[in-house]
């Protein structure tokens, strides 16, 4: 356990590091004011070594929309902790100023103004932009670039190239190093197949082939950068085979491992490695969890959990970043190094504003080039939509509940199951839903919507697990993601009840009746992690309602009732 | 925490895997074991003598990656000399429904107490792991591994 003397450590340190340079520009700018290139790049440099980060791209190409939470709900020992911080809470946490550009990129409410003033985020052409500027003012000697995963996997292109796309984009920006999850979903052949050909490392101490043990992939690797040895450990998401299909790399065991982790930097500190990172795509409170008990570890860069925080959070001498997702954010790191040692950090949480940047020519056109084959079914208008939608929040969004609107008119089902991924971008009010909108949220190895029965006691069983996967009070035992989406059936939640206490007052809404325990609903849904899942492609069953619908229109959604938040 | 109280509807969503339960699963009603069939199954072998904390390392994952062949790693510490050694370690599940895991007896040939194996797990629960020394001192150390349907992660 995190105790609590580490904890109070990691709070304050997170609220000085905002008060002094942390922040950057973001905080700073008043209201209302668009930040240029140059302000986004502004950085005092520090000591001899950068640390450059992006992470959960999810095949992001080009810019979009991504809306941060509005509900992010912390338990245990993160409980109203950065960053299950949202809206208010965290613009005042973080010095932000209401209707800045820091806002728009790290707060949801106002969404759709902000987002029509600021303009879309991300994009590798701009983020080439960034990295190339950095590594001309530091020196390509000094600047290491790290990916943290979930990169290959999110859009149409990238499923349809088994990932190649963001290979190819990914190599072209002189990536060092990166870690995986979705990745995974690729099968295990493709993965070792881009590992052992890829120009930058990808490494994995905590994946092992199950029947010796054996690691599957380069736990870390040193790098010298600015006359000093920095040692990249990479760790997995640590549930890949519990949150996505195991049959996909049914020979390889994940897990944390922490005292695996422990050698490694014990291993890396004996080769002279000054500074030691953790590339990990645990999730930000699981890696919360672990700086207080790895010890030796100077940098954590987290992902999985999409956070982007504009300040580290320390646990003991360990610091740790969040760098959001979908490419809206690239972290700079400057470190000094004394005597051997991590002497200082500097940090800077880098907002990708598309309209603000100017985007690399030869990136431009690479990405051009690897869009080229499906441009023309990417733009295709399916529909248009009234309403926001978006993806991310602990109970619902409106794209999944334009989702599960389309398993229940398309698949004739009473209720309607979609997973709480938290990736896909955000479409505004009036714009059209292209096949580009429904496969960003959609594209997947194993996409096929079911339809089955199920009795009132088998939901619940399904709530309450998924349930315990997000709010178990002790993050080792959480896998991550967001909880399950229900299309025609209300629930209430007690987020803090253990196990089996937590969902109650399970509702038909059509009929408004309690459901039912021993009754059997009609029930599709996707993304089983059951192999020969039966049924067609939930892109087809979205794309057939949404060219149906025409425009699309969802009303706000009140079926889940939260407490003990 | 209780995690138990899931109990048999849960044992058939689980069985019937990630959201794609199906309801033909019905099979006979097994009769599952529970902390009591574990503590009376140490009764019958030791009695009333109580159990230390320590020297035990057990190490099973927090979350089954897969239920069916989840890994678990036995270290109890001990100089294993004739004057002092590990003589048996015994694992128990307390949710299956034979509770026995596996027995292990050592001697001080083994040069040391450590073991490895893989067990069936049906639900949500606790790893008990008991040693005897040669001393006649018992120390027990408990873990609970959590079995889920899975899906849904990020």
């Amino acid at each position: 356990m995190i105790s609590r003397r580490d904890f109070l450590q990691a709070t304050s340190a997170a609220a000085a590091i905002t008060l002094a340079s942390g922040l950057g520009p973001l905080g700073r700018v008043a209201a209302q004011q668009r930040l240029s290139q140059a302000d986004i790049l502004r950085f005092d440099p520090l000591g001899t070594v950068t640390l450059l980060y992006v992470t959960d791209i999810h095949a992001q190409l080009v810019p979009l929309h991504f809306r941060e939470p509005s509900i992010n709900l912390g338990v245990g020992e993160a409980k109203g902790q950065p960053p299950h911080l949202t809206d208010a809470e965290f613009r005042e946490h973080f010095k932000i100023a209401t209707g800045s550009a820091g806002a728009f990129a790290l707060t949801s409410d106002d969404f759709t103004t902000l987002a029509r003033q600021y303009g879309r985020m991300g994009g590798l052409d701009r983020i080439a932009t960034l990295v190339k500027a950095i590594r001309a003012e530091r020196g390509d000697d000094k600047v290491l670039l790290l990916d943290g995963g979930d990169t290959w996997q999110g859009s149409w292109s990238s499923l349809q190239t088994k990932g190649q796309d963001m290979v190819d984009v990914m190599s072209a920006l002189k990536t060092d190093a990166m870690v995986g999850h979705w990745e995974f979903t690729l099968g295990a052949e493709r993965v070792k197949e881009i590992a052992e050909s890829a120009s930058f490392a990808f490494l994995a101490q905590n994946i092992r082939d199950k029947e010796w043990n054996e690691p599957v992939f380069k736990p870390r690797k040193v790098f010298e950068k600015g006359g000093v040895k920095i040692a990249v450990i990479g760790q997995a998401l640590p549930r890949t085979a519990i949150a996505n299909p195991r049959w996909m790399f049914p020979d390889w065991e994940f897990g944390i491992r922490e005292e695996e982790i422990q050698k490694q930097v014990e291993e890396a500190r004996a080769e002279g490695a000054a500074i030691v990172v953790l590339l990990s795509h645990d999730g930000f409170d699981v890696d919360r969890k672990l700086a207080a008990r790895v010890k030796g570890l100077d940098i954590i860069l987290t992902a999985h959990t999409h956070d982007a925080m504009p300040g580290v959070v320390r646990v003991g001498n360990t610091a740790l970043v969040a760098s959001g997702s979908h490419g809206k954010f690239l972290s700079r790191l400057d470190i000094a190094v004394k005597d051997g040692k991590v002497a200082d950090i500097r940090f800077k949480l880098m907002p990708v504003f598309s309209e603000a940047i100017t985007p690399d020519t030869e990136m431009a056109a690479l990405v051009r080039k690897l869009r080229e084959p499906f441009a023309a079914d990417l733009a295709r208008e399916i529909g248009r939509t009234e309403s926001l939608l978006y993806r991310r929040g602990n109970f619902n969004g409106t794209f999944d509940d334009l989702i599960c609107d389309a398993m229940l008119s398309q698949r004739d089902a009473e209720i309607a199951l979609s997973p709480g991924f938290r990736w896909g971008g955000t479409l505004l009010p009036g714009e059209p839903i292209t096949w580009e909108a429904i496969t960003n949220a959609t594209a997947i190895t194993y996409p096929n919507c079911y339809r089955m029965e199920m009795t009132g006691a088998q939901l619940k069983e399904i709530l309450e697990d998924v349930a315990d996967n997000i709010f178990h009070p002790d993050p080792y035992f959480q896998g991550g993601g967001d909880m399950v989406r229900i299309g025609g059936m209300g629930y209430a939640i007690d987020i803090g009840k253990p196990m089996g206490g937590r969902i109650s007052g399970l509702t038909h809404l059509k009929s408004g009746k309690p459901i039912d325990a021993s009754r059997k609903y009609v029930v599709a849904g996707w993304a089983s992690v059951n192999e020969g899942t039966q049924g067609p492609p939930i892109w087809d069953v979205v794309r057939d309602h949404v060219a149906h619908t025409k425009t699309v229109s969802i009303t706000p959604n009140d079926a889940v009732k939260v407490t003990g938040a | 925490m209780d995690f138990q109280q899931a109990g048999l509807s849960r044992r058939h969503a689980l069985k019937a895997g990630a959201f794609a339960a199906v309801a033909s699963l019905l099979g006979a009603k097994l009769a599952f074991a529970d902390e009591k069939t574990v503590a009376d199954e140490l009764k019958k072998l030791y009695g009333d003598k109580p159990f230390a904390a320590g020297k035990i390392k057990l190490d099973v994952p927090e979350i089954a990656e897969n239920g069916l062949v989840v890994p678990i790693n036995i270290e109890v510490e001990s100089p294993m000399t004739d004057a002092d050694y590990v003589k048996a370690v015994h694992v128990y599940a307390d949710g299956n429904p034979l509770p026995g895991i596996v027995s292990y007896s050592f001697t001080p040939a083994c040069g040391k107490a450590s073991a490895a194996t893989r067990m069936r797990l049906a639900q949500t629960q606790n790893i008990v792991c008991v040693a005897e020394m040669s001393s006649g001192a018992l120390h027990m150390a408990k873990a609970n591994v959590k079995v889920t349907i899975g899906g849904c992660g990020g």
